[in-house]
């Protein structure tokens, strides 16, 4: 893999209250555009992106960040350097200009604007009350909060899950620039057509286990019985 | 002395007792059982008290008895606190810290600088306002971190996510738990004397000391215990804040009680 994996998962397990959630996984997520966490409800993918920034920690198992083991890795800046848009926008109380400042309150307004324009918010939104925004406004509020932290890969937890289709497609649009600009995206997803809209890499992650690599194109030609069902859309409970 | 009541006086005073009884009966309230045993209770144990403080605060026992009674009441009040609030880990620890900080800094004020005689009659009862004001403030401190904590988790979890380190996660929450626990306290202060008159100082005039004398007795403990609500508050607040993070900055689990 050219540069190496961003996020590599050694035979890593997490074990919880109900039961085993993710099952000795070994994973190695490119370190370029878009790649798609893909799976049923409850299949351990959003599980899988937490792992990511340390909001969950393995059983057993490690994980190493670019090339680094996670646990030698400050928690604190590791999150700085991913970071993370939710699948429910949210917002702190205040202006939107009040979220941006929790990233990194030593910018200034001028800062922001840049930020909020790269998230095609204007830069009137700067003043706005964050409970005024809409569901998709609120989502690229949320995203320009991550991003004011300059961060070099990025975790998006079904984004869009809350929003709208036109508002989905705008935040689609906006993770591939984001790609393209050299900030890698992990996006957790359960939509299919969104998968293929977006992603680079696909990883599909059934009963907490990896069920395939590979890109969308390619996915149907998987030997896997239950990546087959799961692309058919049968062994979706949404 | 006119603040004298006996045994007929107190089941006389048992009429009002009654009134809630019928009225709980009247209003479909189901109460009557538990006022019955709340009464029987509280009286049983006031009772035993006046025994035990007899004894203690005797003039011709050691003041050591006094200083046990008040490790004693901190003790309990820190078990009380862990019961209340059991999704913070070692929260009776914290508890015995926060109490016996408060208790050591706020009785070096009361008696070192001479407010009151370093004497049983004084430190016991005292000290038991000041950990019984503390302990209620405490259980409405640490429940309300929990609940804020749990509630807003997407909210944490988001600050988090930003690298944040917890206890700056932590803190708006923290902060709406602190109000919440200081503004009952906050208002008492605010409203001693207009609203009502407080119990130490209705004790002391009916037991027919000076009315001046007793608002002076009143005001220093208004202050006491004001200081040792907003110090023992704070403490508990940043002790259980700090159990409910992991080490690398991570909110537990704090799971919904069943029927929540």
């Amino acid at each position: 893999m050219p540069g190496g994996p961003l996020f590599e998962f050694d035979r890593v397990t997490v074990t919880g209250s109900s039961g085993v959630r993710l099952s000795n996984i070994e994973l190695a997520v490119p370190s370029s555009g878009v790649t798609a966490l893909v799976g049923p409800s409850g299949s351990g993918k959003s599980t899988l992106l937490r792992l990511c920034n340390r909001l969950e920690l393995p059983t057993s198992g490690t994980i190493s960040y670019r090339g680094q083991p996670m646990n030698d890795i400050d928690p604190l800046s590791l999150r700085r350097q991913v970071g993370m848009v939710f699948q429910k926008p949210v917002l702190f109380a205040g202006t939107v200009r009040d979220n941006l400042a929790e990233a990194d309150g030593v910018l200034d307004d001028d800062a922001y604007r840049a930020v909020l324009k790269r998230v095609a918010l204007g830069e009137g939104f700067l003043e706005r009350p964050a409970d005024e925004l809409s569901g998709g406004e609120a989502q690229r509020a949320c995203l320009a909060r991550a991003l004011v932290a300059s961060p070099t890969a990025l975790l998006m937890d079904e984004p869009t899950s809350s929003l709208d289709g036109a508002a989905a497609h705008r935040l689609e649009g906006l993770a591939q620039q984001l790609a393209g600009e050299g900030i890698p995206v992990v996006w957790v997803s359960h939509d299919l057509d969104q998968v293929t809209r977006i992603a680079d890499h696909v990883v599909v992650v059934i009963g907490g286990a990896i069920a395939y690599t590979g890109t969308a194109a390619t996915a149907g030609g998987s030997s896997d019985p239950r990546v087959l069902e799961f692309l058919a859309g049968e062994n979706d409970a949404g | 002395m006119p603040g004298d009541v006996d045994a007929v006086g107190l089941i006389a005073s048992l009429i009002l007792i009654v009134v809630a009884l019928v009225l709980s009966r009247w209003n479909r309230l189901g109460l009557e059982s538990s006022i019955f045993t709340a009464v029987l209770r509280a009286t049983v144990q006031l009772l035993g008290i006046g025994v035990v403080l007899a004894f203690i605060i005797d003039e011709e026992r050691s003041l050591v008895l006094s200083w046990l009674w008040v490790v004693a009441m901190a003790v309990f009040a820190a078990r009380v606190l862990s019961r209340r609030a059991p999704e913070i880990p070692g929260l009776a620890r914290i508890g015995l810290v926060a109490f016996g900080a408060t208790l050591a800094v706020s009785l070096a004020v009361m008696f070192g600088l001479g407010i009151f005689p370093l004497e049983a009659r004084a430190l016991v009862p005292l000290a038991g306002m000041m950990v019984g004001n503390s302990m209620n403030a405490s259980v409405v401190t640490a429940r309300r971190v929990v609940e804020e904590l749990r509630d807003k988790r997407d909210e944490v979890e988001a600050r988090l996510a930003l690298g944040h380190p917890s206890r700056r996660a932590a803190l708006p929450y923290m902060r709406a738990a602190l109000r919440t626990a200081l503004i009952p306290q906050i208002e008492t202060t605010r409203a001693v004397g207009l609203v009502f008159l407080p119990g130490a100082m209705t004790g002391l005039i009916l037991a027919g000391v000076d009315p001046f004398d007793a608002v002076l007795v009143q005001a220093a403990i208004m202050f006491l215990i004001l200081g040792s609500v907003a110090t023992t508050t704070t403490l508990i607040a940043y002790g259980s804040v700090g159990k409910l993070f992991t080490p690398d900055h991570r909110l537990i689990r704090l799971p919904r009680p069943a029927g929540g």
